[in-house]
This record gives C-alpha cells, sequence and structure tokens, in this order.
C-alpha cells in the first residue's frame, strides 16, 4: 500500500481518524508521517518510562559497528586482536561482520550445523540464582547506558521479588 | 592446605587403567566442549562477582547433576600452587585454570568439578569447559558421556548460543561447536623409521591438529602425541569424531606397520636399545622427567613388542603421572629440590619395575 500523501513510498504508518462522527483511515509512510508530526507505533515506548526513554534514547551513540565498543563489555576489535579473546557473547553480534570472516578462514565454513541449543525457561532455574543473574545484567545495562534493557531487567526483578 | 585427593571417585586417574581399546598405542581419549553462560562476560573480561556468579550457578546445576553425582568441588583460589600443579599433573586442569603460567595467576572463581571419569573447569579462558576422559581409543563413549552432562547442565544454566555461529567461546577458533576431541597415542615406531613427519603433515590436511603431552603449547616427549580436531564449525558433532576416529585408526595402523619393519629389518639393534632403556630405568640412581619419558617410550614400545613381558600398561601409565615433580613432592610430603626430585623419581621408577613379576629377557 502507497503513502496517502507522497504516492511513493509503502505506507507503514495506520492511523484511524474520526473527525465530526466521520471514521477516515490515513495510510502514511515514515517520513510523511514525521513530517506530519504523527509518532510511529514502533518508536511509541511501551511501558510507563516511555517518555524518560525516549529522551535517553537520542542522547544515546548510534549502534556500534566494527571501530566502535562492543555495548555489553566494552571490548573493541583492537582489545580483540591484542588477546586473541572476545570479551562476552555480545561481541558476536557487536563485531558480526569481522568476525564471520575471520570464522570462515579458521574454519572453512561460518555456520554451525552441530547440535542445537535452547535456553532453559526461566522458571527451570532457581529464582535466586535468575535473581543474581538479572541483577548483574542490569549493573552492565545502567553501565552501558541501555536504559531500555536497564528498564525491562528492573521489571523482571520485580516480578520474581514477588 | 594439602588436598586429600583420595575425595576422588577415581583419583582422577581411571583413565590411566589401561582397560580401553588399544591402550597400548592409545593411552587416553579426552572431549572438552566449551561453554559460557549468557549474560556474563567471558571470564578474562568477566569482574570477579561475575566469576563468582558464574561459579554459583554452575554450582547449583551441578548439584542436580546426575553425571556429577558424587563429584568433588576444589575451588582452584582456594589451593596452594603445589595442590594445583599435582591437579595439573594428573591432566586434570588445564595450565591456565590452575594459574600457572606466570603471566595468568590463578583467577578469583576458578574451580573444577572432579566426577568419575568427568570434570567441568569453571571461569577457565571460557566458563565452562566440560570434559571426558576416558583410557584408551573411546570417542564416541567419551562424547556420550560428556553430551549427557551437557544437556544436565544446559538444562539449567543458559548457555551463550547464536543461531547462526552456534556456541559462542572466548576465542573464536572454539565457536560452534564448542568441541576438542583428542586422543593421546604413543607413536615410537613412527617416530623411529621417520615416518612420522609424513603422518602429521597429513594430520593437518585433513583439518586435524597434534599438541604434547599437556595439549596446547606443550612439547611432545616421550613420543606422546595428542590428535585433536582443528576446526569447530561447519561440521557436527558427529562428523568430526567420524573423521577423527577414521584418521586415528589409520594412525594406529602406520604405527603398528612401522613397528613390524622394525622388527624385521632392524631386530637386535631395537631390541638392544628397548633393554638398555629398561636397564637404565631400572639400574639409575637420578633420572630428569624427560630422560624418564623417553625410556619409558621404549620400555612401552618393548611391552608392545612383546620382547618385554609381565610388565602391564598400567604400571607404565602409572609412571608417566607419578613420575612427575608434584607428585614425586606430593608422597614424599616434602617440596624437592631438583636433584632430589631426580633422585626420587629414579628410586620411584625401579620400585615400580622392580615389583612386577615375571620379567625375561
Amino acid at each position: 500500500m502507497l503513502c496517502d500523501s507522497c504516492k511513493e513510498r509503502d505506507a507503514v504508518v495506520h492511523l484511524t481518524q474520526i473527525v465530526d462522527n466521520a471514521v477516515s483511515q490515513l495510510h502514511l509512510c515514515e517520513r510523511c508521517a514525521a513530517e506530519k508530526g504523527v509518532e510511529t507505533s514502533a518508536g511509541m515506548p511501551q511501558h510507563p518510562l516511555g517518555q524518560f526513554l525516549a529522551e535517553v534514547q537520542q542522547q544515546v551513540p548510534p549502534p556500534p559497528s566494527e571501530a566502535g565498543r562492543c555495548t555489553f563489555c566494552g571490548a573493541s576489535m583492537k582489545d580483540f586482536r591484542a588477546s586473541g579473546r572476545l570479551g562476552c557473547a555480545r561481541c558476536y553480534t557487536t563485531f558480526e561482520g569481522s568476525l564471520r570472516e575471520l570464522l570462515r578462514r579458521v574454519h572453512g565454513h561460518s555456520r554451525h550445523v552441530g547440535r542445537g541449543y535452547a535456553s532453559p525457561e526461566p522458571e527451570a532455574t532457581e529464582g535466586d540464582s535468575i535473581r543474581g543473574e538479572l541483577r548483574e545484567r542490569l549493573r552492565r545495562a545502567i553501565e552501558s547506558e541501555q536504559f531500555e534493557l536497564a528498564a525491562e531487567l528492573r521489571d523482571r526483578i520485580r516480578v520474581l521479588d514477588e | 592446605m594439602t588436598m586429600d585427593l583420595s575425595l576422588l571417585p577415581d583419583g582422577g586417574v581411571s583413565w590411566l587403567d589401561a582397560s580401553g581399546a588399544h591402550a597400548d598405542i592409545v593411552l587416553s581419549t579426552r572431549i572438552r566442549l566449551a561453554r559460557n553462560v549468557d549474560g556474563f562476560a567471558f571470564t578474562s573480561r568477566a569482574r570477579e562477582g561475575e566469576r563468582l556468579r558464574v561459579l554459583a550457578q554452575v554450582r547449583e546445576a551441578s548439584a542436580k547433576s546426575d553425571s556429577l553425582a558424587g563429584a568433588f568441588l576444589f575451588r582452584l583460589d582456594e589451593l596452594a600452587v603445589q595442590d594445583r600443579l599435582l591437579l595439573h599433573e594428573r591432566h586434570l586442569v588445564s595450565k591456565e585454570l590452575a594459574g600457572l603460567d606466570a603471566n595468568h595467576p590463578v583467577r578469583p572463581g576458578s574451580a573444577v568439578f572432579l566426577g568419575d571419569g568427568l570434570g567441568v573447569m569453571i571461569n577457565e579462558e571460557d566458563h565452562l569447559r566440560l570434559q571426558a576422559l576416558r583410557s584408551g581409543f573411546a570417542l564416541h563413549e567419551a562424547y556420550e558421556q560428556v553430551s549427557r552432562l551437557d544437556r544436565e547442565l544446559g538444562s539449567r544454566v543458559p548457555f551463550a548460543f547464536h543461531p547462526e555461529f552456534g556456541f559462542l567461546t572466548a576465542c573464536p577458533t572454539n565457536t560452534g561447536t564448542g568441541m576438542r576431541a583428542s586422543v593421546l597415542i604413543h607413536l615410537p615406531g613412527l617416530v623411529l623409521t621417520k615416518e612420522i613427519q609424513r603422518v602429521l603433515t597429513g594430520l593437518q590436511q585433513m583439518g586435524l591438529t597434534y599438541r604434547g603431552l599437556y595439549g596446547e603449547g606443550s612439547e611432545v616427549v616421550g613420543n606422546f602425541f595428542q590428535i585433536s580436531n582443528q576446526t569447530t564449525l561447519g561440521r557436527s558433532e558427529e562428523e568430526l569424531l567420524d573423521q577423527l576416529v577414521h584418521v586415528v585408526r589409520r594412525v594406529i595402523e602406520k604405527e603398528e606397520e612401522a613397528r613390524r619393519v622394525l622388527q624385521r629389518d632392524a631386530g637386535y639393534i631395537i631390541e638392544d636399545k628397548l633393554w638398555r632403556a629398561y636397564g637404565t630405568l631400572r639400574y639409575a640412581r637420578s633420572l630428569s622427567f624427560d630422560e624418564a619419558m623417553n625410556y619409558l617410550s621404549g620400555v612401552r614400545l618393548a611391552v608392545g613388542l612383546k620382547l618385554i613381558n609381565g610388565l602391564s600398561v598400567y604400571t607404565l601409565n602409572k609412571l608417566l603421572i607419578f613420575s612427575q615433580a608434584a607428585h614425586l613432592s606430593y608422597v614424599e610430603g616434602r617440596p624437592l629440590t631438583e636433584s632430589e626430585a631426580g633422585q626420587t623419581r629414579a628410586r620411584y621408577v625401579r620400585d615400580a619395575l622392580a615389583s612386577e613379576a615375571g620379567l625375561n629377557g
């Protein structure tokens, strides 16, 4: 479906307006929606901290790139080259491009075909160790200014505490 | 504090008992799986609190693991250096975990669970290094054992896993299956016939690699080689194991062939050399470790060729472990200087060989 305004791009925002009891539908592309001052639902925070987090997000640096540091452990590709070791599991996502290439060189492949794995459901483990792990992650999230994640973790800890 | 190794279900050395297949050539089979706990930085970058948390989580999960029933936990960070050396000499912990490398002192939270032929190193390069160790050539059995432990722990502790890259490890050379399967194999025939280099080059072309007695970074002594898979990604665990089984079988055949050639073409020279090795071990008053390893290699070959009868492979295996410096100190109950260790080692080897009856020549 094309945007009702520019008729060029795909509409991603679908608004239902009610003016004087008349219902009308408006379909807009992201750019036109932003232009008209319509907040897209994707950008709308889902939780009570929404406003605060939305503001914080403006200040958060762009997503990490090869040149940057891992948002979880703070390691850089330079650190990896010096030590030969990655800092954490997140580094694999942060430096995905370089690592895929490296894995291909080392192993001749970059895709795992061995046994799969599904993490245990949170209920399967003891509450105490889960809480401990969540608190540790919360501390890291705050340190690395990932406030959205921090809020989620805090909520999960609260649920466990109840 | 001196630790009590009798606490271990099998003294940690059941893999020495020479009960497995091809035990005169293949000393032992080891499989390790590298795993990390999701949500924590990898060990070298983790804070002390994180490492302790990892330890606590694994400990909790281990208590409910059938595979680790009766296992004993050693906190490496609470053990004296000679005790850590002892565990390392028994091939139960790596040099890194035991903090024996001058550049890597023991880290808070370093620990090892030791059960019957199974172990879990905690806070090594990866949070968990699960390993199964068996006597002789027993790759599939060892995998089955370590894989069960992997499932038991993985169902309680969330492991770091990526849909494309598989199990995530600190070093990308372990990413994917996280599996390193290896056999410790004795190849004096190939060394004496100078075929060994060709065999080792062949291994590398097959995506396999070799190391010395103590694994990564260790030198080859006593003609013992650890052959293992090099790659961990892009092939399933079963494929990696099948290939290793296939290649090790070929290497065993080559070794047996080399031994036949030696006996056929150089019968008395070999016989003389091996009996001299035995004579030295039987009567020497001081032996360095490398010397002992080399002569023991000769005697092991002599037993394999049936030149020496009545000496068990088990005794030879035990000598490999118990003639090491920390073990000698442990038995003597005090630290030994190098020259004292040389003399104690010679006495220990003499006594062990003398106690085996029925020798003939």
